[in-house]
């Protein structure tokens, strides 16, 4: 087991397509949610705590050697709408391509065949994680981190805000991120015995409202 | 929202004075030689009394009546309702039901079990859930639906009644189609639930709800998205919503509001088309 490949795996220059996406932080801010890195520390808590902690437990089971297709199952129930479901699956296609060609496994390449228009994101992550020897922990930490910091860093750009403070946002995210990466984790161990319906399935009725409204703009600066 | 709810007398049920109250509420819908559907099985119990209301059409209407001041602290409440095959069934409450605080402290829970068969149709439409400043409450609901079942599914959450702040409320909505998970979602309100009154999840909004429809047509021809209130550039201050196909024969209403009222109004105008 590496614990290098997850900086790796976390860095945000692995090319998985995540900076395209503000993870709904982009319609945040156009409805004045998000203005300042108060705000937009508030944001991320609560995304962080709710979908955030969804992908952690999926990506964790897939780390621990679940079915991914049945976690693909668990992740389209878990998310109720096209819009996100839609990103998911093309994130998941893009970290597909990634993961193949940083740590090759015979268990991404079945995914990839069974799911060509992609998986969701965070269960092809765990299952990268897994491919590169990483724990189920691990993976729900990739996971979580991405959650918030792809939201801090669109915001970066569409408010420029102070990147010193957007990251100093992260900063203290990090005890609220180690909860959530363990919740995610221990929950993945019970869905080995019990099945994926224990995985966590914390809903965001606002991220799931604005995700559909942000869709269907004209023009926008992030595919999501 | 405003809304006045009478404190029962008595509890019909013994009330555990360190368990609190144990009930399970229990309605069946069979349909006999005829075709037409009737209620075998209508067994109140607790703070439920359940009263047969006039039918339409070919409809059979319930109403849950009663002692809606439940579940207080510490109660375990359970609602578990069947549509068998061929039937067309109902079931409406006549008042908000409050979760209220018990004299221990302890959580309360409440769990409903709905189950409909093959050519059925079921609809519950129950009043909102208020979470009074206080209460712990867990809610499970569960819903079997049959291949060829028909489901109207309304559930609404109303955080705190007017001028206080909420309870603790916990719910998971899980709802499954011929043993496929079809949805499954979690929130979790108030006091110990990180993150929850931010811009990611309510907005500041008090009362947030859904409205699921499926059947075999959702899935021949998935609803289109469609976007209501402030989502739809409507002031946002009266609540927004959306209507959208989930992954299954479905669709599902999202709506958050800043009340009860609002809240409703969102999700008649989305049942309205």
């Amino acid at each position: 087991m590496s614990r290098a490949a997850l900086l790796v795996l976390a860095d945000g220059r692995f090319p998985a397509g995540g900076h395209a996406h503000s993870g709904g932080a982009e319609p945040a801010v156009t409805a004045g949610h998000i203005k300042d890195a108060a705000t937009l520390e508030a944001f991320c808590r609560g995304r962080l705590h709710t979908a955030g902690l969804v992908a952690a437990g999926l990506a964790a089971a897939a780390a621990a050697g679940l079915d991914p297709l049945l976690l693909d199952d668990a992740a389209d129930a878990r998310t109720p709408v096209p819009a996100l479901r839609q990103v998911a699956r093309r994130l998941g296609r893009q970290m597909m391509r990634a993961a193949r060609a940083t740590w090759p496994s015979a268990e991404l390449d079945a995914l990839a065949a069974a799911r060509p228009r992609g998986a969701h994101q965070p269960v092809v992550l765990g299952l990268a994680a897994r491919s590169a020897g990483l724990t189920p922990l691990d993976a729900a930490h990739a996971v979580a981190y991405e959650n918030i910091s792809g939201p801090a860093t669109a915001v970066v750009r569409l408010l420029s805000l102070d990147p010193f403070d957007a990251t100093a946002v992260l900063a203290r995210l990090t005890v609220d991120l180690e909860q959530v990466a363990e919740a995610g984790a221990a929950a993945a161990q019970r869905a080995v015995t019990e099945g994926p319906g224990v995985l966590p399935a914390a809903s965001a009725p606002l991220l799931d409202i604005t995700a559909e409204a942000h869709a269907a703009w004209p023009v926008r600066l992030f595919a999501s | 929202m405003t809304r006045t709810v009478p404190r029962p007398a008595a509890p019909q049920a013994t009330a555990l004075p360190a368990g609190g109250l144990r009930a399970t509420a229990r309605i069946v819908a069979r349909a006999d030689a005829h075709g037409v559907t009737r209620l075998p099985v209508l067994d109140g119990g607790g703070p439920f009394a359940i009263r047969r209301i006039q039918s339409h059409a070919d409809q059979t209407r319930v109403c849950l009546i009663g002692a809606m001041s439940a579940p207080l602290g510490g109660d375990r409440l359970r609602i578990e309702a069947t549509a068998e095959a061929g039937t067309s069934l109902r079931i409406t409450a006549a008042a908000a039901t409050v979760a209220l605080p018990g004299r221990t402290g302890d959580l309360a829970t409440y769990d409903v079990h709905l189950t409909v068969g093959d050519g059925a149709r079921l609809e519950w439409l129950p009043e909102p859930l208020i979470s009074a400043e206080g209460s712990d409450l867990r809610m499970t609901t569960t819903v079997d639906l049959a291949p060829t079942a028909r489901l109207v599914f309304r559930e609404e959450q109303v955080l705190g009644r007017t001028g206080e702040r909420t309870g603790a409320l916990r719910s998971r909505l899980t709802i499954r189609q011929a043993g496929r998970t079809l949805l499954d979602q979690e929130t979790a309100y108030g006091p110990g639930a990180p993150g929850w009154d931010t811009s990611a999840v309510l907005g500041g909004n008090r009362a947030v709800g859904q409205l699921l429809l499926a059947g075999p047509e959702f899935g021949d021809k998935p609803v289109e998205v469609r976007l209501l209130g402030g989502a739809a550039g409507a002031d946002p201050s009266a609540g927004q919503a959306v209507v959208a196909p989930i992954a299954g024969p479905a669709a599902l209403v999202t709506a958050i509001a800043p009340d009860g009222l609002s809240l409703r109004r969102l999700l008649d105008e989305a049942a309205a088309g």
